[in-house]
């Protein structure tokens, strides 16, 4: 088996005085979605920024190609990975094309501000998002889940084979939610792009990984199909849930049903 | 998402990208051609007005006579030192609005005002430099020092951010002016000179004036255009910007030196001259779109075109008693309220 592109090896993360993620050893399959999950506060997102290179380790490294990822030039990370961060935020009156455009930052030099390659980036990234027609409209007239499709677009006119997506879904709804999660599939399926993606929701999570990561304090507590990862008594442990799990009727994933608090006092 | 693919295909994005362009080329072009009306104007008018085609003969084959040395003497090289000061003002503050997203941030926030003060207060009382194009030097060097005191107290463990930048340069600011009037309060000359600088003025001066600063401002203009694809980054926020392969740092210390060098000879030479700096990248703003590498060129042009137009009308009304500065306090200010009220202030 060769070495995975995307690596973290005793990675130690974390902001000022608080260390969040401590020697934390994670391969990334390659050409595949890996989904981490996790409760709030578990690390997920400090994580993925520190894979991302948003973070620089404090401990141990980051991997990209056998390479430390924070010695590599940022701009040659940058044609390589993709990162979505939690919920950015683009400046009042930037329209949806030029917000996309930026996304080719990476492959532009100072003599060479844009070429018909650039071109074609953006024009792809945004029909393959279904962005094309609000290419003219200001993203912050857009609503939550044109917005986060235009982000996405984003993202994709940069052209990584790598692409880390932190809360991709959150604030949609699930028609939209399930709108995006088509779209990193259809990437993955496609073009072979590896997709690691922060999520909060169990059900969609299992039903779209191909392996799952499931964190708690900052560790890695289980790692492997949603079969294997989703249990009861992981979701007991890790999230304090108590829970049942079904085969999803229509994916035959697993299915998360929590137990209320209300429905255990009838019973 | 599946339904809108297939009719989604059509290249719509394109068409209006190049009609951005030819609006934006369009701002470009007009604001040049404003830029020559302005400085036309600022040779013509005047306590002694003359005509164009004397302004033109006075330029190009100059026989002496009064209009050629009223022209050549007084009125160029307050037309220079004008467009230089208000290019400076005006790039600085849209990048310094850019690099703190901050609607409010004015090219002082560095503390670089009120170091050029200091300079130029110790020049006059220390050194008893009295002549303009000496204590200039001593303005010049107060700025810098005071924007990399700002720089080093701003630095935190993480980096300097706009808001630690922001603090430290509010907190030196109000300690230099604690100096500043220490010493112009017990010393007459220094006062004098003081109050005169800190009008803001175009006035009075030579045009070896201009010669002495426009090395740093061309590298400060230079410095400025090459920071533009960062802050269109930086403008995303800091982790996308690094997503895309910026180096934050990097792009924030560049612009910190190009701020540093437009506002801190601009400062120099001519004192604060008030609002330019604030109120001209939201002009610019309403006519380029976010784009910093337009934006910036065009708030350098308007800022220009600003302070030669408020300099002229103050010739005109008041007989060249009303400084640059006072004028465009007192239309900036309200100009400033208006465009305040009618757009809001955009998140940047």
């Amino acid at each position: 088996m060769t070495t995975p592109r995307l690596q973290a090896e005793h990675v130690r993360l974390g902001y000022d005085e608080r260390i969040v993620v401590d020697g934390l050893t994670l391969d990334v399959a390659d050409e595949s979605v890996t989904v981490i999950i996790g409760p709030n506060g578990c690390g997920k997102s400090t994580l993925l920024r520190g894979m991302g290179r948003l973070l620089r380790p404090r401990g141990g490294s980051v991997l990209l190609d056998g390479k430390r990822i924070d010695r590599l030039p940022t701009k040659d990370v940058a044609k390589a990975v993709g990162v979505l961060p939690q919920t950015p935020s683009a400046p009042a009156g930037l329209t949806v094309g030029d917000l996309v455009a930026r996304g080719r930052q990476p492959h532009q030099h100072w003599y060479r501000q844009w070429s018909s390659g650039d071109e074609e980036a953006v024009a792809h990234a945004l029909s393959v998002t279904g962005m094309s027609a609000y290419a003219d409209r200001a993203v912050d007239e857009l609503s939550g889940g044109q917005r986060q499709r235009a982000w996405i677009s984003m993202t994709l006119a940069q052209e990584t084979s790598l692409l880390l997506l932190d809360e991709p879904i959150t604030y949609l709804d699930l028609a939209h939610q399930v709108d995006v999660l088509d779209l990193v599939h259809r990437l993955h399926t496609e073009r072979g792009t590896t997709v690691v993606m922060v999520l909060h929701d169990l059900n969609l999570a299992a039903r779209y990984a191909d392996t799952l990561v499931a964190m708690h304090d900052g560790a890695v507590v289980s790692r492997g199909t949603p079969d294997e990862v989703l249990t009861e008594d992981l979701l007991s442990d890790v999230f304090g849930l108590d829970a049942k799990v079904v085969s999803d009727p229509v994916a035959g994933t697993p299915l998360v049903l929590p137990i209320s608090a209300h429905l255990r006092d009838e019973a | 998402m599946n339904a809108t693919l297939a009719a989604d295909r059509a290249p719509t994005g394109r068409r209006a990208l190049h009609r951005r362009r030819a609006r934006r080329l369009l701002c470009l072009v007009a604001l040049l051609l404003a830029l020559l009306l302005a400085s036309a104007a600022s040779l013509a008018y005047g306590a002694h007005p003359v005509p164009l085609d004397a302004v033109w003969q006075a330029l190009v084959a100059p026989a002496g006579g009064e209009d050629d040395i009223i022209v050549r003497s007084l009125r160029v090289p307050r037309t220079v030192l004008g467009i230089l000061a208000g290019l400076a003002l005006g790039v600085g503050g849209a990048l310094m609005q850019g690099h703190t997203r901050n609607p409010l941030a004015d090219p002082g926030l560095l503390g670089v005002n009120q170091g050029a003060a200091l300079g130029v207060v110790t020049a006059v009382v220390v050194f008893d430099v009295t002549a303009l194009g000496s204590y200039i030097w001593f303005g010049f060097a107060g700025a810098l020092l005071a924007a990399v005191l700002v720089f080093v107290l701003g630095t935190v463990r993480g980096g300097a951010t706009p808001v630690t930048l922001a603090l430290a340069g509010a907190a030196v600011s109000a300690l230099l002016y604690g100096l500043i009037s220490a010493i112009v309060l017990t010393d007459r000359q220094g006062m004098e000179t003081y109050r005169f600088w800190h009008v803001g003025s175009i006035a009075g001066r030579e045009l070896a004036v201009a010669g002495q600063l426009a090395p740093f401002l061309i590298a400060g203009f230079v410095l400025a255009l090459a920071n533009t694809p960062g802050l269109n980054s930086l403008a995303l926020g800091e982790d996308v910007s690094t997503a895309l392969g910026r180096n934050v740092r990097r792009t924030r210390l560049l612009g910190i030196l190009a701020i540093t060098l437009l506002v801190g000879a601009a400062v120099s030479a001519c004192g604060p001259i008030a609002f330019v700096g604030l109120l001209v990248p939201h002009i610019a703003r309403a006519l380029t779109g976010p784009d910093y590498r337009w934006l910036v060129p065009c708030a350098g042009l308007l800022g220009a075109v600003l302070v030669l137009l408020a300099d002229v009308l103050g010739r005109l009304v008041a007989g060249d008693t009303l400084e640059v500065g006072i004028l465009l306090a007192a239309v900036g200010a309200p100009g400033f309220i208006h465009l305040v009220r009618r757009r809001g202030l955009s998140k940047i």
